[in-house]
């Protein structure tokens, strides 16, 4: 029996992974991915956790595919690039549970530092990779991915984007779905998952033959569908353009690929037999539109569209208005505002704990490199207190990258900056490699307790795991200090305490000696959700 | 109800536009509609412009609504509503709550915005919140209240309405947001009818 739910294409996915019988979640807090592992922990029977990066959260969950568990794994479109490692090697081993990766592309860049196109990970990784337009679709081709996954003996890429993970539609779900799954347990398989150049050589032809079969195969799948029409004009589709391209044109001929890696390449030729002229809709890269030129057919695409920014209705109607051959649905005239009106960005929160720290770093005129998190606000005005943020944990790296080049650096010291999850996700290894090789960088955790620009997921700074339940926080001092730092070289102050803060950077500096600076203050969000709830 | 008829919730983050939406997209579905709702959150949550389309119909492919085509812009602020002018047509309903939130940065509200919607578009609704506040006790079911006022353009019986309402907000809050509801309801029929 069928019940509708109306759920966002986040929680579509996590119903999709329970209905499959996933058993183990991992993953990495990052908009627009959050919510699917949030969402998937309200179910029963399912392990899951927040992993300190989207690294480890692959290879934990490999492990538990090993065994023969279903699992999911989540992150966003940037996360990939720390978890491509694994992800291109378990390519070769194979997964035997289901392993399905929901990966959050970000095109417009909503809440991201760049908006790269993850399908190419599909094509490198030689992965298979399937794109839902509606929340409908993110259930059912979740389910389809671990069929896939387990067939093919591979890991599966689901790609969503924000436009697809943050919106709400009617979504049809199983109401007691069969869970049941014999999960076998660890099998020892050494040229299987042993990937020393011998036997990875050997995987490497098995990874070959099973994308050849994949893409004679993926012409048959059902989530690929040709609907013709027109025959004049006809749109090759995939993922939430799809739904764009239906909306502005109602009559055209759409062959919608559920399937961007492989692509089916029978079913393209077969289309370009039955229509005329064909173009391709995508956001981002010409990724479809290139394969397809290199099947040798005339296709058009990014003459048409930006590879920046997302796509909208009113984009994808654009170069089609007043096309004869073709139904194009035209919008009303919107009103006009003739006033200019002041942006409203983004800002840190009214008695954040970072605020006291960026009012000291410009007022001591310190080259700040920063990180990514909430604190990024920090270079906006009225602080504009950071000068560089480019990926999780690389502000420890950049600072000690200026440190050795030398010259003089503008300001009166460099200091990196970096939160508390971020700190845990891969700014430990920055600041080793600090100790490692004599730096003397300082080195300033702005600690809330949480992961709060994705909101608020507990972190091994918490004290908490995913579920609320308590554990081990880890202890700065003792971490420094196994890091061969000197005591006096690592200082604990209370964000709220300016004087403090200010005295502890200027010491600090002042040591020229490699240096951890903690500034703690519970974020604001938190501590107000705290006192509510008593 | 035309084919598919579109909703514009717009607002400053922190205003509650989310969970609104979240009670008119739930309460479509109830009424056995298709219904498709985005948002952009994250970010812009820190203070941010917010922004909700609801679209609602048999069948709705996009989950966008095309500019000139929101039946209804709602809004939660005098600013937001201007911005997002341009998805209003000269047919569509406005309704704008009187409230004047100042960006980050910004330390004089602009002049003129009023002046302005009510050129572009001569039968917005201003609301003013203040007696309707007082009226509902609890500043709390504002929200609740315009969802009330907003009900009675949209064709769907009391009963969908209940369930949405009663799934979305804490249980201890049901009353005073089920009361604030009818008081946004009285609001329409004496605005509009």
């Amino acid at each position: 029996m069928a019940e509708k739910k109306l759920l966002s294409g986040n929680e579509a996915i996590a119903r999709g992974a329970f209905e499959a019988g996933v058993t183990v979640g991992t993953g990495y807090p990052g908009t627009p991915s959050t919510e699917i592992l949030e969402s998937l922990t309200t179910y029963p029977g399912i392990y899951t956790e927040w992993s300190v990066n989207e690294k480890v959260a692959f290879e934990v969950a490999m492990g538990a595919a090993l065994s023969g568990a279903r699992c999911l794994l989540t992150m966003k479109h940037v996360g990939l690039n720390v978890a491509a490692d694994p992800l291109f090697t378990a390519s070769y081993t194979g997964i035997k549970g289901g392993l399905v990766l929901a990966n959050a592309d970000d095109p417009a860049m909503h809440s991201s530092q760049n908006e790269q196109d993850n399908r190419h990970y599909a094509y490198a990784a030689k992965v298979p990779m399937l794109e839902p337009s509606d929340c409908q679709e993110a259930k059912d081709f979740t389910v389809f991915a671990y069929n896939l996954s387990e067939t093919y003996d591979t890991p599966v890429i689901l790609r969503t984007v924000t436009r697809l993970s943050h919106s709400l539609g009617v979504v049809e779900i199983e109401e007691s779905p069969s869970r049941e799954r014999e999960i076998e347990g660890f099998r020892r398989n050494l040229k299987k998952y042993v990937m020393i150049p011998g036997h990875a050589r050997a995987r490497h032809v098995v990874v070959e033959e099973r994308m050849k079969r994949l893409e004679k195969d993926v012409n048959g799948f059902s989530i690929n569908k040709m609907e013709i029409a027109d025959s004049n004009i006809g749109f090759i589709t995939s993922g939430i353009v799809d739904t764009y391209v239906r909306e502005v044109f109602p009559d055209a001929s759409v062959l919608k690929l559920g399937c961007v890696n492989p692509l089916p390449g029978e079913m393209i030729r077969e289309f370009f037999g039955r229509v005329k002229k064909v173009s391709v809709v995508e956001e981002l890269d010409p990724f479809i539109e290139l394969r397809i030129r290199a099947m040798g057919l005339q296709v058009e695409g990014k003459k048409y569209y930006p590879v920046t920014g997302e796509l909208t209705p009113d984009l994808v109607r654009k170069p089609f208005q007043g096309e004869a051959a073709l139904t194009v649905k035209t919008a009303k005239k919107g009103l006009e505002n003739r006033i200019s009106l002041p942006p409203r960005p983004p800002s840190l929160c009214p008695g954040c704990p970072h605020r006291e720290f960026f009012k000291i770093a410009r007022k001591l005129g310190l080259i700040v490199t920063g990180d990514i998190g909430c604190y990024t606000l920090g270079v906006l005005p009225p602080y504009n207190a950071m000068d560089t943020c480019v990926e999780m944990g690389g502000s420890i790296g950049h600072a000690q990258g200026i440190e050795i080049a030398g010259g003089k650096p503008e300001g009166t010291g460099v200091v990196a900056v970096i939160g508390d999850s971020t700190f845990a996700h891969s700014g430990i290894t920055g600041l080793l490699n600090a100790a490692y090789n004599g730096r003397r960088s300082l080195i300033v955790v702005l600690d809330n307790s949480t992961t709060a620009m994705t909101g608020m997921q507990p972190n091994p700074l918490s004290g908490q795991r995913i579920n609320g339940e308590e554990t081990v926080r880890l202890d700065y001092i003792k971490l420094a200090l196994a890091f061969g730092m000197n005591e006096e070289n690592v200082r604990i102050v209370d964000a709220y305490r300016p004087k403090e803060i200010e005295e502890a950077l200027t010491s600090l500096l002042e040591s020229k000696r490699l240096s951890l600076l903690v500034v703690q203050g519970l974020c604001i969000i938190l501590k107000k959700r705290r006192r509510k709830a008593g | 109800m035309g084919n598919i008829f579109n909703i514009l919730m717009v607002g400053v983050g922190g205003q509650g536009i989310i969970m609104a939406s979240d009670i008119v997209s739930l309460t479509a579905m109830y009424g056995g509609r298709d219904v498709k709702k985005s948002e952009i959150h994250g970010m812009s949550q820190r203070g941010g412009s917010v922004f909700s389309h609801i679209r609602i119909g048999e069948k709705v492919h996009s989950p966008l609504i095309a500019a000139g085509e929101a039946d209804i812009l709602f809004s939660l602020e005098e600013m937001e509503t201007l911005r997002w002018i341009g998805y209003a047509n000269e047919k569509s309903i406005i309704i704008c709550m009187k409230t004047r939130i100042n960006p980050a940065m910004v330390e004089e509200y602009p002049a003129g915005i009023e002046e302005e919607i009510k050129r572009a578009s001569p039968k917005a609704c201003f609301i003013d919140p203040e007696p309707l506040r007082k009226e509902i006790g609890n500043a709390k079911f504002l929200n609740v209240a315009l969802i009330g006022l907003l009900s009675g353009f949209v064709d769907f019986n009391e009963d969908c309405w209940e369930k949405a309402i009663r799934e979305k907000v804490p249980e201890d809050t049901f009353e005073g947001n089920w009361n604030a509801f009818h008081t946004g309801k009285k609001l329409y029929r004496e605005a509009f009818e």
